[in-house]
């Protein structure tokens, strides 16, 4: 019975410790950010991109994230600490656009300042400010590129799609119908994409932006379209993915060309090797540091009405730039990359 | 099939008593659903494989020209090698009675210990390697210790692990991706398991035979070394003292404790044998994706369970078998790889593996329902 007592009393002073660390850590100015996971490097480098921001300007600063993408709840959880820890406002990147936003109601009628990263809320009004990366731009950039580079084989080009998820949320969407107005092809609906009846798209597939998932998916979108040419993907890890589905088939010859979004640094990497052609990169260290400053100077930069959002930027990288395509070189690409 | 009930009979005569009774069924008026009872109670992994087979037939009818190919059935085979590895190691777990919801967690570490070691801090693979085992067998044997020792469920013990092992991983990967190029650089041997091989063109070569219908075949040294490890753990389960034990202790842990069987024992070396399989399912993992992501494999461990249960084996411990398993996620792969040439979306690829859990369940309970 003894050796059990002494587990119960270690486990007590274990909280007691946590407890004392929590509340010592909740100064009184204090800013929070709110990350869709921990893991994805896009966030952690948002992370840190806050951290060294909120030592620069003296603050402290609490970051929470959901569990997976896609929890609500707990980014829910963690605007409601922040609010009973008086912070004086926070940065979030939600997890559901739309049922986050009566908690964020919540945080700014309690008097905290509230700035969406990347992911914008539905409406995009409910916060504050939204400092995000123009999707939809990004896609179009990848498009065009594709779209030149290809020239006079643009019009017989067979093209698979490795989208996101199959609730297409905004990001998915945005991208997908960016690069199909980019690439020439009459897109419908520009919210949503599978109701386009464009011959060249071949195949739209599931990645979920995840490495294995992506060589599943190009491996069953390669069953249907043998001879593909252009393979769209939502992500770089998917286009990882991709790649290596092709080189299964001996595919890794130069005749499928590879276009992706992120520019994180393995990506930019796998642009310099030649295994994306070109991805469009966002910046979510700048993303952070922004909202950060925005938030404890209380001084919001002035937004364009007609875009309701701050554009962070996206810029092309590629090894092969096209004329009428402003692109950055790899080079360029590798000091501005995260992950 | 037959090995099956060899594995079975092994395993009630390690029970002593209770198997010869339950298996035979030569009541004279038993009618035909009775009888079908009694069949399936006899070759459980009957089930599973005619699934299979009704699987094959239907996408065969509706994508002809794509499903029914030798190249296509070769894709399924390696798209599912990763989860029948974990599946494995689940399937000696849920022998027990227990189940290992940490699987994934493990893979992830175990791949990220390998690839990390080797790659970024340039320790010869040959010392990253074993490591790597190292690190799923450690894994698994916490996982068994705290089973064992603080006498908490399985479940509970394994949801805390998963986490545990999962903050580890965002910790000492610092969720940085390996890419295929840098580990094609520094350590190629961890991509081995992706290498390709033709069997049509390597008989050919070396023994010259033209066995055409090995022709369009494309695998992978993965889908081999999940075959060959299959195969190894079979033996151990069934021509093994130690197999038999496991069957025992999940089937009664009392009566296994009274006929002799350490039973904390028996538990811990499973669980840190699972653990083990783990490494080797990152071994493959990378060869898969040529490098190494610390975000892979988030789904892996509720994909080995659905393996292992579509084979066949009961979650309620000491019925079941290897070969049920590999069926299991064949039947799985075969689903979503069907379904999606057929053009159908991947929420009802979910939908039809849900249906076949619950299926899967339902016919377990009824068939053991024959010996009350």
């Amino acid at each position: 019975m003894g050796s059990r007592w002494n587990i119960v009393k270690a486990a007590v002073a274990g909280l007691a410790f946590c407890g004392a660390m929590a509340s010592a850590s909740y100064a009184a100015d204090t800013v929070g950010l709110i990350t869709k996971t921990e893991t994805n490097p896009f966030f952690v480098k948002m992370r840190e991109g806050a951290q060294a921001k909120a030592k620069e300007l003296g603050v402290t600063l609490i970051t929470a994230a959901g569990k997976f993408d896609g929890d609500n709840d707990g980014q829910v959880a963690a605007i409601e600490n922040l609010i009973s820890a008086g912070a004086k406002g926070f940065a979030i990147v939600p997890s559901d656009s739309k049922a986050i936003v009566p908690t964020i109601k919540k945080a700014r009628d309690a008097g905290l300042k509230v700035i969406v990263l990347d992911t914008p809320l539905d409406p995009m009004d409910a916060a504050d400010a939204t400092f995000a990366t123009d999707n939809r731009k990004a896609g179009m950039l990848i498009g065009q590129w594709a779209s030149k580079t290809l020239g006079d084989k643009a019009a017989n080009a067979k093209i698979v799609f490795l989208d996101l998820a199959t609730n297409q949320p905004t990001v998915d969407f945005l991208r997908d119908q960016g690069f199909m107005q980019g690439f020439g092809i009459d897109v419908k609906d520009p919210n949503k994409y599978g109701d386009e009846d464009d011959k060249r798209i071949c195949d739209h597939e599931i990645s979920q932006g995840d490495q294995e998932k992506g060589r599943t998916a190009m491996e069953n979108a390669l069953q249907k379209c043998p001879d593909v040419n252009v393979v769209y993907t939502i992500n770089e890890p998917a286009a990882a993915g991709a790649w290596e589905a092709l080189k299964a088939v001996g595919k890794d010859d130069g005749s499928v060309m590879i276009v992706s979004i992120d520019g994180g640094c393995p990506g930019v990497k796998n642009v310099k090797a030649g295994v994306i052609g070109a991805t469009s990169q966002q910046y979510p260290l700048k993303m952070a540091s922004m909202a950060l400053e925005a938030i404890v100077s209380g001084k919001i930069p002035d937004i364009d009405p007609k875009m309701g959002f701050l554009d962070t930027g996206a810029q092309l990288i590629t090894a092969k730039p096209v004329e009428g395509v402003k692109s950055i070189s790899v080079e360029e690409g590798l000091k501005l990359c995260w992950g | 099939m037959s090995d099956d009930t060899a594995g079975l009979a092994t395993a009630e005569r390690g029970l002593k008593g209770a198997g010869e009774a339950l298996a035979s069924f030569d009541e004279p008026d038993a009618g035909w659903i009775r009888r079908l009872q009694g069949f399936l109670h006899q070759y459980p992994t009957s089930i599973p494989f005619i699934v299979l087979l009704f699987g094959v037939i239907i996408f065969t009818i509706a994508a002809p020209d794509r499903f029914f190919a030798p190249f296509n059935f070769s894709l399924v085979l390696q798209q599912v090698t990763i989860i029948a590895v974990l599946g494995v190691a689940q399937t000696l777990v849920i022998l027990t009675a227990g189940i290992d919801l940490s699987v994934g967690a493990i893979m992830i570490l175990c791949s990220v210990v390998m690839g990390r070691t080797a790659v970024v801090y340039g320790v010869p693979v040959i010392i990253a390697f074993p490591l790597g085992l190292l690190c799923g067998l450690a894994c698994g044997v916490v996982n068994g210790l705290i089973v064992t020792m603080l006498r908490l469920p399985p479940f509970i013990v394994t949801l805390g692990t998963w986490s545990i092992f999962g903050a580890l991983n965002v910790w000492y990967s610092q969720s940085e991706t390996i890419r295929q190029q840098d580990m094609q650089a520094s350590a190629p041997f961890l991509q081995w398991t992706g290498t390709i091989i033709k069997p049509y063109d390597f008989f050919s070569r070396t023994l010259g035979l033209d066995w055409t219908f090995l022709k369009g075949w494309v695998l992978t040294y993965g889908s081999l070394l999940m075959l060959v490890l299959a195969v190894l753990i079979w033996y151990v389960l069934n021509r093994t003292p130690f197999g038999r034990h496991v069957y025992a202790t999940g089937d009664d842990p009392d009566s296994a404790m009274l006929a002799g069987i350490n039973a904390n024992r028996t538990l811990i070396a499973v669980y840190g044998l699972a653990g083990l399989i783990c490494a080797i399912a990152a071994w493959v993992l990378i060869g898969r994706i040529g490098g190494v992501s610390p975000q892979a494999g988030q789904t892996a461990n509720l994909d080995s369970i659905t393996a292992v249960v579509i084979g066949g084996t009961s979650l309620f411990g000491g019925r079941g078998s290897i070969v049920g398993t590999l069926i299991g996620a064949l039947i799985v792969g075969v689903f979503r790889n069907g379904l999606a040439l057929s053009g159908l979306e991947l929420l009802w690829q979910d939908f039809a593996v849900g249906v076949l859990i619950i299926v899967a369940v339902t016919i377990d309970q009824w068939i053991r329902r024959i010996s009350a």
